[in-house]
């Protein structure tokens, strides 16, 4: 039995995420301060800063998961509450965000039944072709490579198709290829009109794909630039390590 | 906004999403947790481990010559349940927390209720299945006429396992981040489920009593269906705080 019932329709689409002041903290430590930021449909924000500069707190902060502790996070002006905006949002986090003891289709199944996908057996086999992964669909997750793990994780942060999507080190453990195939996929959701933003130390692999870069160190945001070239160059004169 | 983002955003206007209502999200998690239990065996075979184990150990300490104490049985099976029953708990969110999949479902557009619901769904239904076999058990090592009235006896099983996991389900919650969650759940659970044991043991023995008291039993039921609906109802009101990071 698979209730079909739906009970909320979440209407509010947005073309643009604001952060305004945001400042996060976790006991006496502050992880994010006054970070502000601007990041509209069709474009893919990079976040770069070194180990401990607040990148995930920040992603954690725009996914809705973590309330700032001042300022504020707009999604289009939208008033909506936060299931509604969480909708609209999609995360590929460092952990991965899979069952190992379901298959591939199963994962996938469980997070558009939970999204309340519409026709979500189509959905998911299409996904799972633009994965590359139609032919062991029915493995278990446990069994595949950190690559093929990644590539089932970008598409459940998808199931649902996200206007946000958010993430975080998607470069980890991918092999040149896997890393590659990642970023021309990025670039087709840029057109697809998403709001891309990620967290990445691979400058290599982000350089040329951004449209805003923004430089973290120690929660602040040390420098913003549109259409960054020659990132590494940039990040360490900005960053400085 | 520049011209070309606003082309974009027209081009791609997306559909309106539909989110899953509450029994639809507790069932997707119920299913899944589940299907996973189903593959991996794990919770299933070391609650039931555990609970033949200390049901094992009772029965050479107290029966003396083939009989024992009387009234041990019903005390012996709510004993055990409880502490077969936190073990089970401790599992259900640590596995979540493993592959950080409790992000996941805290990410999902459904209201943190179907959660709780969902994991305290999952519980139950592991638990009542546990007792399927306990009671019989206990019939048989501590000659407890369990099943002389078996409606009473799963009411009594019912109400009392919900009340327990439903403050089982909140304090595992509470403490899924907690490095020592697993000496603080029953340090945690114990004190708040002892109105849950008191009323189970002596609901037990009213419906097993030579002299069968409905009124009696009919009172311990009542404790117990108030206990769940307070629990349930707080459990959902807090699990959203509790949840936040």
């Amino acid at each position: 039995m698979t209730p079909q019932s739906t009970a909320h329709v979440a209407s509010q689409d947005f073309d643009v995420v604001t952060a305004r002041e945001v400042s996060r903290a976790f006991g006496r430590r502050r992880a994010l301060n006054k970070v502000s930021f601007s990041a509209a449909a069709g474009a893919i924000v990079g976040v770069l800063g070194p180990n401990g500069a607040g990148k995930s707190t920040l992603l954690g902060v725009l996914s809705t998961l973590l309330r700032p502790t001042s300022g504020s996070v707009s999604y289009g002006g939208a008033d909506a509450t936060p299931a509604a905006l969480r909708s609209r949002i999609g995360v590929l986090g460092h952990d991965l965000f899979l069952y190992p003891e379901l298959t591939a289709r199963e994962n996938l199944q469980f997070f558009a039944g939970l999204y309340g996908v519409a026709d979500a057996a189509a959905r998911v086999a299409a996904a799972l072709q633009t994965a590359g992964l139609d032919a062991r669909a029915d493995d278990l997750t446990s069994a595949y490579s950190r690559g093929m793990r990644q590539r089932v994780a970008l598409e459940r942060a998808l199931i649902h198709s996200p206007r946000l999507l958010l993430l975080d080190e998607p470069f980890t453990g991918l092999d040149d290829a896997s890393a590659a195939a990642l970023v021309e996929r990025l670039r087709g959701l840029r057109t697809e009109g998403r709001i891309v933003i990620l967290a990445t130390h691979d400058l290599d692999l982000a350089d040329g794909l951004l449209d805003q870069a923004l430089f973290l160190r120690d929660g602040r945001v040390l420098h913003t630039a549109t259409h960054p070239e020659r990132l590494r160059a940039t990040y360490q004169g900005v960053v400085g390590r | 906004m520049t011209s070309r983002e606003a082309r974009l955003t027209r081009q791609h206007a997306f559909e309106p999403v539909k989110t899953p209502s509450l029994g639809a999200a507790v069932w997707q998690i119920v299913r899944k947790d589940w299907t996973v239990e189903a593959r991996s065996r794990e919770i299933a075979y070391t609650t039931l481990f555990f609970a033949v184990s200390c049901l094992l150990v009772f029965a050479f300490a107290i029966v003396r010559d083939g009989r024992a104490p009387e009234g041990a049985g019903e005390g012996i099976l709510w004993a055990t349940l409880t502490f077969a029953g936190t073990l089970a708990l401790g599992r259900t969110f640590e596995r979540e927390r493993q592959a950080e999949t409790l992000r996941a479902l805290l990410l999902a557009p459904v209201p943190r209720a179907a959660v709780y619901l969902g994991k305290l769904v999952g519980v139950v239904s592991l638990l009542l299945a546990l007792e399927l076999i306990l009671a019989p058990l206990v019939t048989l090592l501590f000659a407890a006429p369990l099943l002389s009235r078996p409606i009473w006896l799963l009411a009594i099983l019912l109400t009392g396992t919900l009340g327990f996991a439903a403050v089982g389900t909140l304090s595992a919650a509470m403490l899924v981040r907690a490095r020592s969650r697993d000496v603080l759940l029953p340090v945690l659970l114990y004190p708040v489920v002892v109105p849950v044991l008191i009323a189970g043991v002596r609901g037990t023995s009213a419906i097993i009593a030579p002299e069968f008291d409905a009124a009696v039993a009919r009172f311990w039921l009542a404790l117990l269906l108030a206990f769940d609906a307070v629990f349930v109802t707080l459990a959902l009101w807090t699990f959203e705080l509790v949840m936040a990071e």
